[in-house]
């Protein structure tokens, strides 16, 4: 059979994809507001750094080393709740109230100036892993420096044998909505192509229209490939709108690589997600069966992408399993494109694994699937 | 006799006054006014898209009245407080094949929750089910599934469903399309047999059976919204001059829609010119595991010859039709077309193929255009020619007036008529039909044949056809009767009829079924012995245990026959807590580094040494100079780069407190905390290293922090993550799986159940929630001893609590899924919904990462308002922290809250009607 008919197919039944989509409203919606607004709430929500901090002072001394103390507690980085009694501080840790509870003793004022060293106490909520152990840090960092700043000690005194200059690339400021702006979008592309892709395409058997495909001449290829150029333009454009004007515009994020690099890595990557997809509906029977097949593989390939915790610190069987991920390879292409501004000759290696994996997936979709036809 | 008369037309069952009906703005029903009366038996007849159906679904009340008003059975249905009293007194089978029923479950299965609806007792089930399937012919078959059942066969069904309780008012819409003629008459047997024993039972039926409507007593023939004649069948007939009810029907249309009307006459077929045939099959065979359901079927058909394909339902017609398209391969035996053999994946065989499926098969989100013109691209019919053709194939039809409107709008027989456009649209050399013209008017039909009769004839194109009509029987070349997937008799009509000694082609047939299957067609009538059945449950209660039970059971059922889901399901959750559990860890180590010393002194190597030897560390090759450090940091190949100046070892041993600077990858800025946390670190113990060998140099610190690091003295990652998981794991599945349980039913048809029974919202919606509720909540067991095994957390603090916040959680959480599912109707969208209206506030907005304090805008609101929170809170507090109910009240009370509101607000948002 002749390929201008075989691309005519294609483009036609792609064209139908485009239009059912397009009667769907509560699916375009939500298409939309992931993109928008969904970003812009998660991206400003706060961060996994230190911003408003939960922290809450028992003061026993009430001197004006102290207050000098308390008052340094500034937001944004925390959120200074009224001062409370050393009985409130189990209930109030208990119930998950405060992140951090510092003790000041009786006396710290005179004991300080006296040079006796005295302790203060800080508690701890070390259940909130990512405030607990950067946060006392920043406390500690913070009452030492205004203790120095109280007894008033010359600054070549406290001056140190060598100190550090702390210089952050690419995100000076170590922003949190940065980063979670650009891995919201990279999520979102994941989780869009596989979910309509594969639901698009157990939908036509399910619906019965799949029979009525089959007796005309369309191959599965043809249905298969209509699918994908269909839903891989609708994320593309939804990915090119939330990066040019979400991000840049919107949220004010400099980002720095180049647009067009990034969109073609977004259509390898969307090649690869989209065909995981097809794969998954030729696995499934109906949709709520492809709705946990679903959920117990992007779940897992979402949070071991490197998107939320590196991984370099994960265990070597995962960082294995997790290179047939395309999540992987987008991450780790999107953050070096998007923030560090790389250029093709450091993200090639993604881009091939990419294309590999995704011909990998759409070839097991596709052998699959004409099984199941036939 | 008279007086009896009299008192029927005096009390109407039905009474409509003034009805208008619009679809956006297409009028459906024009100002009509009837009155049914009581205790007959009412025909509504007149073309396809008349609003016979639209009319029929707003006397059952399922669907809301928009203009006019409507007495039913003494009341107003467009009161909700009446409908609900009334409801049990209605029954209401709607349109198409099987759409109320579900197909995973059995006959019997089906029969036992409408029975359980209408409140029967265990005996009284038992009783009307046996005698309904026994007069249907489907008592053999109760241990089926219904979606195994051909297409008749769910319409025998869908019938027993709806008469599975006395109602005194009996709405049917086209009840026996595609059901074959013995059934059909055992079916209206069966309905009389019921009008007898309930002398006040009012029934009214949409047909497109003239037949069967010439035995009706009351008619109303409906055109384009309106009533255009009403009266028993003899008045009718009298008033148009005719004998037959057919005839008397076209007569009563107006002009525009007879024109061109005339008695079909079928050419005789040319003599056979040594062509090879169109189709032949040999020794044909198929089986599904044991049941044999096409057996060694062989025919001929010569081309341009029209065959006609008769027998009862479910005896295998379709499934022989489907390995003559090639799409199910034989088990044994094989066909050609034209002489050559049919495989599976032949493109060239396909383009000759026009093939019409028993069900609708097209697209809903198309309109009948687009649809038309996607099926002729796709059939390689040249662009230039498509829309000339698709204007012909529309106009032929009559379908130009709705070209532009979408077919779920339609009424069946408008949709059948597009089915059979799209398949001639690309005039294929065979025609391969499965009952083209069931729920298809009687003009439309004619029509259809004409056409059907010039493509045969002038084009030879071969036909393949199954149908239930004898009329259209009658005009095949030559018909293969069918049964249990043999064929038992092929030849002419007259033929079959003569082989049989009858008179009628039906008569032929019918005893030619009762020969070869004489235990199935006779159909027991030993009803005179059973008592006659007690009154339903009159008093309706706002919230029935039993109609309950009944969802209850049914999607308990449905989630059993559909194992892997469960066990998907189950474990699943199990497997991604393992694998988030080990995989998401908050430790950083490993992290790769680079020096660019500038240096090259003893002391910066001493530095450098103490970093590298570190278990965090890796030390990369050194960096050479900036233009290296820039591009290895922007490969992503370091995360932190050390650079020491020139004249570091000389400015330290003179204490001229010299700088190193550090260079961070903040791309990911939780890493680059974590760098600077261990770097931190590190430094000050290399300086106090450094002051103790000289301790001169080292003042005592004014004061210290001790530190006290709570319920994770060691900070470590997993016994902070599992516990946050836990809230995690029982949102996502539990919401995804009771949402898509609800809109699956009204993307597949049987919501309708909802709207036209007994069954509240409530009752509907529970009998929904509770077995994913009773699921969700042994997942939730299942990942706690998972906890306790492979990760070794224990339950420190109350596990009663614990147990009671997850039941709370899990009521949320599958009620979430629900309101997801009142948005909806479309299973993708509300896939899409659940997953990304629980896995981004879990994961971002509750605590998982940062407490909800911290976060600020509109997360915060939704962190607030969101049950992961308290939920997280209590998993904490009872694992990590030994807590009970005392300290935990507050998050308790959020929690019973949450899901209040969020099941009350599912009930309310869900709809009891179609709008």
């Amino acid at each position: 059979m002749d390929w201008k008919q075989k691309i005519k197919n294609i483009f036609f039944l792609g064209i139908k994809e485009l239009r059912t989509l397009g009667r769907d409203g509560v699916l375009l919606g939500t298409v939309v507001y992931v993109f928008s607004l969904g970003l812009y709430f998660t991206a400003t929500a706060g961060s996994d750094g230190i911003t408003h901090a939960v922290i809450a002072v028992v003061d026993e001394d009430h001197s004006q080393l102290s207050n000098r103390i308390k008052d340094a507690f500034l937001p944004p980085m925390f959120h200074l709740m009224p001062e409370i009694s050393l009985a409130e501080v189990d209930p109030g840790m208990d119930e998950g109230a405060y992140t951090f509870v510092l003790v000041i003793p009786h006396d710290f004022e005179k004991d300080v100036l006296a040079g006796k060293s005295p302790v203060l106490q800080l508690n701890v909520d070390a259940t909130r892993m990512s405030q607990a152990f950067t946060g006392s840090g920043y406390i500690q960092q913070i009452i030492q420096r205004e203790i120095a700043g109280f007894i008033n000690r010359a600054p070549e005194e406290n001056k140190q044998l060598v100190s550090i200059i702390q210089r952050n690339r690419f995100n000076p400021n170590l922003s949190e909505t940065w980063f979670k702006a650009v891995m919201d979008i990279v999520s979102n592309i994941t989780l869009l192509a596989i979910i309509l892709t594969g639901s698009a395409l157990l939908r036509e058997r399910e619906r019965g229209t799949l029979e009525h495909l089959l007796v005309m001449p369309v191959t599965p290829f043809e249905i298969m490939a209509s699918k994908l150029w269909s839903m891989a333009l609708v994320v593309l454009l939804a990915a090119a709108f939330s990066v040019s004007v979400m991000l840049r515009e919107v949220l004010q994020i400099p980002v720095e690589g180049s647009l067009a690099l990034f969109l073609a890595g977004v259509l390898l990557h969307l090649f690869a997600a989209a065909s995981l997809g097809m794969v998954l509906a030729t696995v499934a029977q109906s949709m709520p069966q492809i709705g946990i097949l679903l959920i117990l593989i992007l779940l897992p390939m979402q949070i071991l992408s490197g998107g939320t915790t590196p991984q370099e610190s994960m265990p070597e069987g995962i960082r294995i399993l997790m290179q047939f991920a395309p999540t992987t390879h987008f991450v780790q292409f999107s953050q070096a494109i998007l923030f560090r501004g790389a250029g093709l000759s450091a993200v090639w290696l993604a881009f091939l694994k990419l294309f590999l994996l995704g011909c990998g997936l759409f070839f097991i979709a596709w052998k699959r699937f004409q099984r199941s036809a036939t | 006799m008279e007086k009896e008369k009299n008192f029927r037309q005096n009390n109407p069952a039905v009474t409509i006054k003034d009805v208008c009906h619009f679809y956006r703005k297409q009028m459906a029903l024009d100002h009509i006014s009837m009155a049914i009366p009581t205790g007959l038996q009412t025909g509504l007849i007149g073309p396809d898209g008349v609003g016979k159906s639209t009319l029929l679904s707003l006397i059952t009340g399922a669907r809301k009245i928009q203009n006019g008003s409507i007495e039913v059975l003494h009341g107003n249905i467009a009161d909700a407080a009446f409908r609900r009293e009334v409801c049990p007194r209605i029954a209401y089978m709607p349109q198409g094949l099987g759409k109320n029923l579900y197909f995973t479950l059995t006959v019997e299965e089906n029969l036992q929750f409408f029975a359980r609806l209408f409140g029967n007792s265990k005996e009284e089930r038992r009783r009307r089910i046996d005698d309904l399937t026994r007069s249907t012919g489907l008592y053999p078959f109760l241990d089926r599934p219904a979606g195994k059942l051909s297409g008749g066969m769910k319409q025998k069904l869908g019938l027993c469903c709806a008469l599975i309780h006395d109602p005194d008012l009996l709405v049917l819409d086209e009840p026996t399309t595609g059901v074959d003629p013995l059934a059909r008459r055992q079916f209206w047997d069966l309905i009389n047999r019921i009008r007898s024993d309930h002398p006040l039972l009012t029934v009214i039926v949409a047909t497109a059976y003239m037949d069967e409507a010439q035995h009706f007593d009351h008619l109303f023939a409906m055109d384009d919204g309106r009533v255009l004649a009403e009266g028993s069948p003899a008045e009718l007939m009298k008033k148009t001059g005719t004998t037959v009810l057919d005839e008397a029907f076209i007569q009563l249309l107006p002009e525009s829609k007879k024109a061109g009307h005339r008695t079909i006459t079928v050419p005789p077929l040319p003599p056979p010119d040594g062509s090879p045939p169109a189709i032949q099959a040999e020794g044909l065979t198929k089986k599904f595991g044991s049941f044999t359901a096409v057996d060694h079927v062989d025919f001929q058909i010569q081309q341009g010859e029209i065959f006609g394909f008769l027998g009862s339902n479910g005896c295998g017609k379709t499934t022989t039709m489907r390995m003559l398209t090639g799409l199910l391969p034989p088990t044994s035996g094989q066909s050609f077309l034209f002489g050559e053999k049919m495989t599976g994946l032949d493109i060239q065989a396909r383009r000759k193929l026009g093939y019409m499926t028993q069900s609708f098969s097209l697209y809903d989100e198309l309109t009948l255009r687009q649809n038309l013109q996607l099926c002729a691209r796709l059939c390689m019919m040249e662009e230039r020619q498509i829309p000339e053709r698709v204007r012909e194939v529309l106009h032929f039809f009559h379908l130009e007036e709705v070209a532009d409107t979408y077919p779920e709008s339609l009424p069946m027989g408008i949709r059948q008529r597009l089915s059979l456009a799209a398949a001639v649209i690309h005039r294929p050399r065979i025609l391969i039909l499965d009952e083209p013209t069931s729920g298809v008017d009687p003009v439309a039909r004619d029509n259809f044949w004409e056409l059907l009769i010039a493509l045969s004839r002038q084009d030879k194109v071969t036909i393949f056809i199954t149908t239930h009509f004898m009329n259209e029987a009658l005009r095949c070349d030559r018909i293969s009767l069918m049964h249990a997937g043999r064929s038992l008799a092929c030849g002419t009509a007259p033929e079959l009829i003569r082989a049989q000694k009858a008179n009628t082609l039906e008569e032929a047939f019918i005893r030619y079924l009762e020969k070869a299957a004489p235990d199935e067609a006779i159909p027991e009538k030993d009803h005179a012995d059973t008592p006659p059945a007690p009154p339903p449950n009159g008093k309706r209660k706002p919230f029935s245990f039993m109609r309950w039970y009944s969802c209850f059971l049914r999607e308990n059922l449905e989630l059993l026959r559909d194992p892997i889901r469960l066990v998907l399901a189950v474990f699943g959750a199990l497997i991604l807590l393992l694998v988030i559990g080990y995989g998401a860890n908050m430790d950083v180590d490993d992290l790769s580094f680079a020096v660019l010393d500038r240096d090259r002194s003893a002391e910066s190597s001493n530095y450098i040494n103490n970093l590298a030897g570190s278990r965090y560390f890796i030390e990369q090759k050194p960096i050479r100079d900036y233009f290296d450090l820039d591009r290895r940091m922007r490969d992503g190949k370091v995360n932190m780069v050390l650079e020491f100046p020139p004249g570091f070892g000389k400015k330290l041993q003179r204490g001229e407190s010299p700088a190193i600077s550090v260079w961070l990858d903040g791309a990911m800025p939780s890493r680059a905390r974590t760098i600077q946390g261990y770097i931190t670190g590190m430094h000050s113990t290399w300086l106090r290293e450094k002051q103790q060998e000289n301790p001169a140099a080292s003042p005592r610190p004014p004061a210290d922090v001790e530190i006290r690091y709570r319920y994770n003295p060691d900070i470590q990652s997993l016994p902070a993550m599992v516990p946050a998981e836990i809230p995690i794991l029982l949102m996502v599945i539990p919401a995804i799986l009771a949402a898509l349980s609800v809109v699956r039913e009204k993307e597949l048809g049987s919501i309708t159940n909802l709207y036209v029974t007994p069954l509240t919202r409530t009752e509907f919606l529970l009998g929904k929630q509770i077995p994913y509720l009773l699921f969700a909540f042994a997942s939730s067991l299942l990942l706690l001893l998972e906890a306790y095994w492979l990760f070794d957390i224990t339950v420190k603090g109350s596990l009663a609590a614990l147990l009671t916040a997850m039941g709370l959680y899990c009521i949320c959480s599958t009620g979430l899924g629900l309101l997801f599912s009142s948005l909806t109707k479309s299973q993708i969208a509300v896939l899409f919904l659940a997953i990304i209206g629980t896995i981004i506030p879990t994961v971002q907005f509750c605590g998982l990462t940062q407490p909800v304090q911290s976060l600020t805008g509109a997360g915060k609101f939704i962190g607030t308002i969101y049950p992961a929170s308290p939920m997280l809170i209590i998993c904490r507090g009872v694992l990590n922290k030994s807590l009970t109910f005392a300290q935990l009240h507050t998050p308790f009370l959020e929690l019973i809250l949450m899901a209040a509101v969020i099941v009350v607000l599912g009930i309310l948002l869900q709809k009891k009607q179609a709008s």
